[in-house]
């Protein structure tokens, strides 16, 4: 989130400042040295997966009171009932006996039925993947984008007027909660304020009953608001990571040598800083992902789009335990085989390190 | 602040000396503070903000989040006497703002505090004791850093009781492994510079050379590092509180954003419900953003945030 989140502008703490990437890789040898550093890291993501698998089952296991209360929502229930409810979904056995059935099913890809939908979790949550991913695949390509266009033009004419505006302006939407955003742009563009007529769907994913063409654009349409509210409260991060990294590789001799062979300035941003600044920034956009991941759920929230986000705000006021237990897995997992990628890529990307 | 201090003598003892050293290092932190534009900015505000919150007793009165005394309407809009207008409940919006600048302020800071602290505790003691110890500190900051910490935070606050203990405690538990990576960092270079060889000859033992020693030398990144974690920590407790998982009988800036969700000030379009305890949040979160970046860049010239 948050919370690593606004110690993230500018020098990201948690990881070494740009230029200096999180993970060198290995330094020497050649395919076998990157094969053994592959395996490390892969297994080490497969720990941190076992272990996100063991917290959500004993984490959520804390909640006081008893599920099946919530499942029948205060109604007069016989307790023969309740024992029968208990029975369906597995409560009646001893907690041990809970846990090695929840990993056990785990592992074979069941994760449980929903208390709210009588419905496996594993189908509610590849329903809403398709969603979530549409959104936050066009967000993130956006803001990675418009963050490394404006962060290289800050850094290459920095402490003039237009630095100073870019990163102003990205350090205020970077302040801004992202959920009052999205209610903001739903106010003046969707209901309508003023002057500006409702342009925008209020939320959803689709207004039903178009095919084709015609249902792609409507999706669309509805991509609008959700998408610039993710946009603008993400490009901050990525504007400021590529600056600062850029900055590192001003000083630079291999600028100066290129300047002396005679070339545009354009060209030496274009061709020579550009690329290495572009390595560290990469890395750290993909690290920084678990801040997306809360940004995602807000505004799925806000929007109503039916994806992950949205879900796990529905499963968390029933709460519907099996539901929120899935979806934190998902979430996590998603953050550490994202960082992984990244890990594994990122020696090949730099020639500068390894062979 | 250098006025009070007597000049150097050879009689001074160590203490005093130390003092000397200390008040020196504040007057020269903050002749270079003073040319930072927008860490000017950003401290002027949170002092603002700091005076409306701790005065907000005498201004609006603890009974403005009553309901049975409420001055306005439901929903009634911005006007003369409500400058702001009025909630759901017909309560002053603008004493409500006043009155929640306490809860975000407070939580806000408390939690951050928990949270570097955690950091700082863990950060110190990893990189002083190596091996075995270390390793596994390592991996669990490790583990934590890759968790998505307001899902974390949210699956705590769920399965605690509403409290505002619960927000602090929450967002302070998943948010301390980039303080701890920072402060090992930062400890293991002070570690290997000869001062600490010779405390240790000299027979100091870990108490004292992570006490004496390190503490004092990580103190200007723990400054830092909690002056951004308020900030975080102020969103985080926002949207904790918009998720419905704050304490429901306090007021705070993200619960008024929940009110006006619940009260449909989306579809019928009553922005000005909207809008204030949003730009609050913006400005208070902004405002402790900048005074980090110029802590930081005035301790670490290098990173090339004020330049």
């Amino acid at each position: 989130m948050t919370a690593d989140a606004a110690s993230a502008p500018a020098a990201r703490p948690d990881a070494p400042p740009a230029g200096q990437p999180p993970d060198r890789g290995p330094r020497a040898g050649g395919g076998t040295a990157y094969l053994r550093y592959a395996a490390g890291k892969a297994g080490g993501a497969v720990v941190s997966l076992l272990a996100v698998l063991v917290t959500s089952f004993f984490l959520f296991r804390l909640i006081p009171g008893d599920p099946v209360k919530f499942m029948t929502g205060g109604r007069p229930v016989s307790a023969g009932q309740l024992a029968a409810y208990r029975r369906e979904f597995g409560l009646d056995l001893p907690l041990w006996r809970q846990f090695t059935d929840y990993c056990g099913k785990a592992l074979t890809g069941d994760l449980g039925t929903s208390y709210q939908f009588r419905a496996p979790v594993v189908d509610k949550i590849a329903d809403a993947l398709p969603n979530t991913l549409l959104l936050t695949g066009t967000a993130f390509v956006l803001y990675s984008a418009l963050g490394i266009l404006l962060g290289t033009r800050s850094a290459w004419r920095h402490g003039r007027v237009g630095d100073r505006v870019n990163t102003g302006l990205a350090l205020t939407l970077y302040s801004v909660p992202s959920f009052w955003l999205g209610l903001l742009l739903i106010i003046v563009f969707s209901v309508g304020a003023g002057p500006v007529p409702g342009l925008f769907p209020t939320g959803g994913m689709e207004s039903g009953g178009k095919e084709g063409l015609a249902y792609a654009v409507d999706v669309a349409h509805h991509l609008v608001l959700p998408v610039i509210t993710l946009v603008a409260v993400e490009y901050g991060q990525t504007l400021l990571v590529t600056r600062s990294a850029l900055l590192d590789e001003m000083g630079g001799d291999y600028l100066t040598t290129a300047r002396a062979k005679g070339l545009r300035d354009d060209l030496v941003r274009r061709r020579h800083a550009v690329p290495n600044a572009l390595l560290p920034t990469v890395t750290l956009i993909f690290v920084n992902l678990g801040r997306t991941v809360a940004g995602v759920i807000l505004v799925e929230t806000v929007f109503s789009w039916p994806g992950l986000g949205g879900l796990f705000y529905q499963a968390l006021s029933v709460p519907d335990l099996p539901l929120v237990q899935g979806l934190f897995f998902v979430f996590a997992a998603a953050v550490i085989v994202m960082n992984t990628l990244a890990d594994l890529v990122y020696p090949l990307l730099d020639p500068r390190v390894g062979r | 602040m250098t006025t009070e201090t007597a000049p150097p003598t050879a009689q001074a003892g160590p203490r005093a000396l130390a003092w000397q050293r200390r008040r020196h290092s504040v007057a020269r932190f903050w002749k270079q503070y003073r040319t930072r534009r927008a860490g000017l900015l950003g401290l002027a505000t949170l002092v603002l903000f700091a005076l409306v919150a701790v005065t907000a007793p005498l201004t609006v009165g603890s009974d403005v989040s009553s309901v049975t005394a409420a001055p306005g309407r439901p929903l009634q809009g911005p006007s003369g006497e409500l400058p702001l207008g009025a909630d759901r409940f017909g309560r002053d919006l603008l004493g409500l703002l006043v009155w929640g600048a306490r809860v975000s302020l407070l939580v806000g800071l408390l939690a951050a505090v928990l949270s570097v602290a955690i950091g700082t505790l863990v950060g110190v003691t990893a990189g002083h004791f190596r091996g075995m110890y270390a390793t596994v500190m390592m991996r669990i900051t490790d583990w934590f850093l890759v968790m998505p910490t307001l899902v974390l935070a949210i699956a705590l606050a769920t399965v605690m009781s509403r409290s505002l203990g619960t927000v602090i405690l929450a967002i302070g538990v998943t948010s301390w492994p980039t303080t701890a990576r920072l402060v090992r960092a930062q400890t293991l270079a002070v570690e290997s510079r000869p001062y600490i060889e010779r405390a240790r000859a000299l027979g100091g033992g870990h108490r004292h050379i992570m006490l004496r020693h390190v503490l004092p030398n990580v103190m200007p990144l723990v400054l830092a590092q909690t002056t951004l974690m308020i900030s975080s920590s102020i969103l985080a407790e926002a949207t904790l509180a918009f998720l419905g998982l704050g304490d429901p009988t306090v007021v705070s800036w993200g619960g008024l954003l929940q009110d006006a969700r619940e009260a449909g000030a989306v579809s019928s379009g009553d922005w000005w419900y909207l809008v204030p305890p949003g730009v609050a949040i913006a400005v208070v979160a902004l405002a402790f953003t900048l005074c980090g970046r110029a802590v930081e860049s005035v301790l670490n010239p290098r990173l090339g945030v004020a330049r």
